[in-house]
């Protein structure tokens, strides 16, 4: 039987992980829950992020403008993106947008292994991140304690800027109905655009959150993208509190199955999705008949 | 003793064949009894295997590399094309480093010149198969190589066995590759899990103590399963107990849960048996949590390029045994030539990666000189013959009964930052281990090689 220190640790850990994991799910969910879109490159708009952050990092050695250029790069991709593509397939069945992403996704890993080659990077944390906190029992990286405030800031952020202002309303407007809403004299083009360059720079700002955690390398955004696949879905797809919920479950998940055996962490990550999927097909706080 | 068998099911299969397509049973009974004649019949008699004789037809020869450019493993599959390249080139040049490994070799393999095919195996095992599958279909390859993942070499070592092609893997360390599942056609060129860990189980008692309590991450495949298994088995032998093995899916990024696990145990030693990018992510976090002030690291069998992914800092005093550590060309020529060679190529320094990629082309090109031909169940019997050729890691020979190259490597210890001489000079060589000292004894790990045919 594991201790109660143990389990209050991994407990912690777990609310920590799936915070985080809500945060790197978050620019999928941007995507999905207004423009309808099933963002495949999410991983590596992550990826690109993380590489971005990485070079203005060794450039200026300030963490903080690492953050602000390698959230600036995705968007800039995300906006590319949007102009060059994915504009054509907003009224295309879901595979074409399932397809499209997943081309874009490989063209962006492959352009990151072209420039930084696959050798690892490391990313040290910012000076005020190093070291080790002291929980009780628990022994805690502090960086990884501060990512659960920026992480929890973060997604209060783009919540009311999604749901709290005109901009949020017009865009959920604009997926029930673009025409009225153009007709009512609002770019909506423009405001698509808008959103989707958002939850690219969501998931970049992501990356370079995440960068002092692991080591980079151009294929990590993969295993990102199906985590957070798993969280948009326990959460509910589209919901963006539900990101937030579905990213503390499988945070937890993982955590507390690893406390026991660590083998089956992942099966119950997927074993989970699978009950929701079963029993609660739009997620745990999504809306039924929402498309 | 094998020879004579096949010798003799060859003969069988001629007479039935022979008997009821030609002359008649009589007179070819007549021609068995003349030696001379029975020759010129088994010459005639090699059917079609694999993609000879297509492929041996021409002026050139194909060779297929599956290599893991994508993946956990991609920093180790870009190191092998490397070692591939350099080997292609040396061989088609007739140059005088790979002469001094076989001196068989002149210009190309039996005057062809040597022609290389890359694929991209993704680290994933039906990926590897689909592109071998394609290279001696398509491109009539004579040989396949490449692997990092020793999922991936396993599929490959059977679905090259079924196409009749040698194969050698490049990185391998699953018992299981030349254990329960050796195939007739596949080779492994490098040392593994049950050699790395019972050399440096002896090392690390020495190193750290004998009281020792050790935890594990362990990736989940066969690499890693073995490779905990012989590491546990090893260790304890000396003293040491197995606290926790954390086990991990291939290619995690977050271990947070697993080392939390640890931090809880008294465990005083990690090892780190998870590889390439995995076993980056695994050490950084484990100092991050703070286990690397309390803990020593162990790598049973580390990956090329870690020690240049975590920095000296990190590495400093850390146990590990490689395939290859380029320092050994301070006491071997052969290797001082693999090392300036692949120097001046790509710059900076060749890991055991490249080396084991580099040995696959000149070993196989060798064995196809002594054959004198491209037929595969000829090269095979020449690997098989345990011809010893001198190499970079000493002399190196294949085992006949399970294709388990008999080869040394060295045991490490991470240098601190201070005591670097260049940028490449990670580890201070402990004791370079003699591949015979280490090997299984035969039939240990449950080899049963195929037929040939």
């Amino acid at each position: 039987m594991p201790s109660m220190s143990l389990f209050l640790s991994q407990l912690f850990n777990g609310l920590a992980t799936g915070l985080l994991l809500a945060l790197i799910s978050t620019g999928l969910t941007i995507i999905y829950g207004t423009l309808g879109v099933i963002n495949f490159a999410h991983g590596a708009l992550f990826v690109v992020g993380g590489y971005a952050g990485y070079t203005v990092y060794s450039l200026t050695d300030s963490f903080v403008l690492a953050v602000a250029g390698g959230a600036a790069v995705a968007l800039a991709a995300g906006l590319v993106m949007e102009r060059g593509l994915m504009r054509k397939y907003y009224s295309r069945p879901p595979e074409d947008q399932i397809l499209v992403t997943f081309g874009i996704s490989i063209i962006l890993v492959e352009i990151v292994r072209g420039i930084y080659g696959g050798v690892s990077l490391s990313v040290t944390p910012p000076e005020w991140g190093m070291g080790i906190a002291h929980i009780g029992s628990l022994i805690y990286p502090l960086y990884r304690l501060q990512t659960l405030g920026i992480a929890a800031a973060s997604l209060l952020l783009l919540y009311f800027v999604l749901y709290r202002t005109s901009l949020g309303l017009i865009v959920r407007a604009g997926i029930e109905d673009s025409q009225m809403v153009d007709a009512l004299g609002i770019n909506i083009k423009r405001t698509f655009l808008l959103v989707f360059g958002l939850g690219a720079m969501a998931a970049g700002f992501a990356g370079v959150i995440n960068s002092p955690i692991v080591a980079l390398t151009p294929d990590m955004g993969f295993r990102y993208l199906v985590e957070s696949f798993v969280v948009v879905v326990i959460g509910g797809v589209g919901s963006f509190p539900g990101a937030i919920v579905g990213g503390i479950i499988a945070g937890e998940i993982l955590s507390l199955t690893a406390m026991i055996n660590p083998q089956y962490s992942d099966v119950m990550l997927f074993v989970a999705m699978a009950l929701v999927l079963i029993f609660r097909p739009q997620g745990l706080m999504g809306q039924e008949g929402r498309e | 003793m094998d020879d004579k068998k096949t010798l003799g099911k060859a003969m069988k299969a001629r007479v039935q064949r022979r008997s009821v397509l030609k002359a008649g049973a009589a007179g070819v009974a007549g021609g068995m009894l003349l030696p001379g004649a029975a020759r010129v019949a088994m010459a005639e008699d090699k059917k079609p295997l694999g993609a000879w004789p297509a492929g041996s037809d021409g002026d050139s020869v194909f060779v297929g590399l599956t290599v893991d450019l994508t993946g956990p493993y991609s920093a180790q599959g870009a190191e092998q094309q490397r070692g591939y390249e350099l080997a292609a080139e040396q061989i088609n040049a007739g140059a005088p480093q790979v002469q001094k490994i076989s001196p068989l070799l002149k210009k190309g393999i039996l005057g062809k010149t040597l022609k290389l095919g890359i694929a991209d195996a993704e680290t994933k095992p039906n990926t590897g198969v689909q592109a071998a599958t394609r290279f001696i279909h398509d491109n009539k390859a004579m040989m396949i190589a490449g692997s990092t993942s020793s999922a991936v070499a396993i599929a490959l070592q059977k679905v090259c066995t079924r196409e009749h092609t040698p194969y050698f893997t490049a990185i391998s360390g699953s018992n299981e590759t030349t254990g329960v599942d050796c195939q007739r056609y596949g080779f492994r060129v490098g040392y593994y899990a049950y050699m790395a860990c019972k050399a440096i189980a002896p090392v690390v008692a020495k190193e750290l103590g004998k009281d020792r309590k050790a935890a594990y991450l362990t990736p989940d495949y066969t690499y890693g399963h073995t490779t905990t298994e012989s590491m546990t088995e090893f260790t304890e032998k000396e003293g040491w107990k197995t606290v926790t093995n954390q086990v991990h899916p291939l290619g995690a990024k977050d271990y947070s849960s697993y080392l939390i696990n640890i931090a809880n145990t008294d465990a005083d030693v990690l090892v780190c048996v998870a590889y390439g990018a995995d076993a980056v992510n695994a050490i950084k976090q484990a100092k991050q949590f703070g286990l690397l002030d309390k803990m020593k690291v162990v790598v049973p069998y580390s990956s090329a390029f870690v020690e240049k992914e975590l920095g000296a800092d990190m590495m400093e005093g850390a146990l590990l045994a490689q395939g290859f550590w380029w320092t050994m060309q301070d006491d071997n020529p052969i290797a001082k030539d693999f090392v300036d060679a692949y120097d001046k190529k790509f710059g900076g320094k060749p890991r055991d990666s490249a080396l084991y990629a580099y040995l696959a082309l000149v070993l196989w090109a060798d064995a196809v000189e002594r054959a004198g031909s491209l037929y595969p169940v000829d090269v095979v019997k020449a690997l098989e013959s345990g011809e010893a050729r001198d190499t970079p890691v000493g002399k190196l020979t294949f085992r006949p009964e399970d294709h388990q190259a008999n080869c040394n490597f060295p045991i490490l210890r991470g240098k601190k930052k201070a005591d670097m001489k260049n940028p490449d000079d990670y580890y201070e060589v402990v004791e370079i281990v003699n591949g015979t000292d280490v090997l299984p004894p035969l039939g240990l790990l449950g080899c049963k090689l195929g037929d040939y045919v």
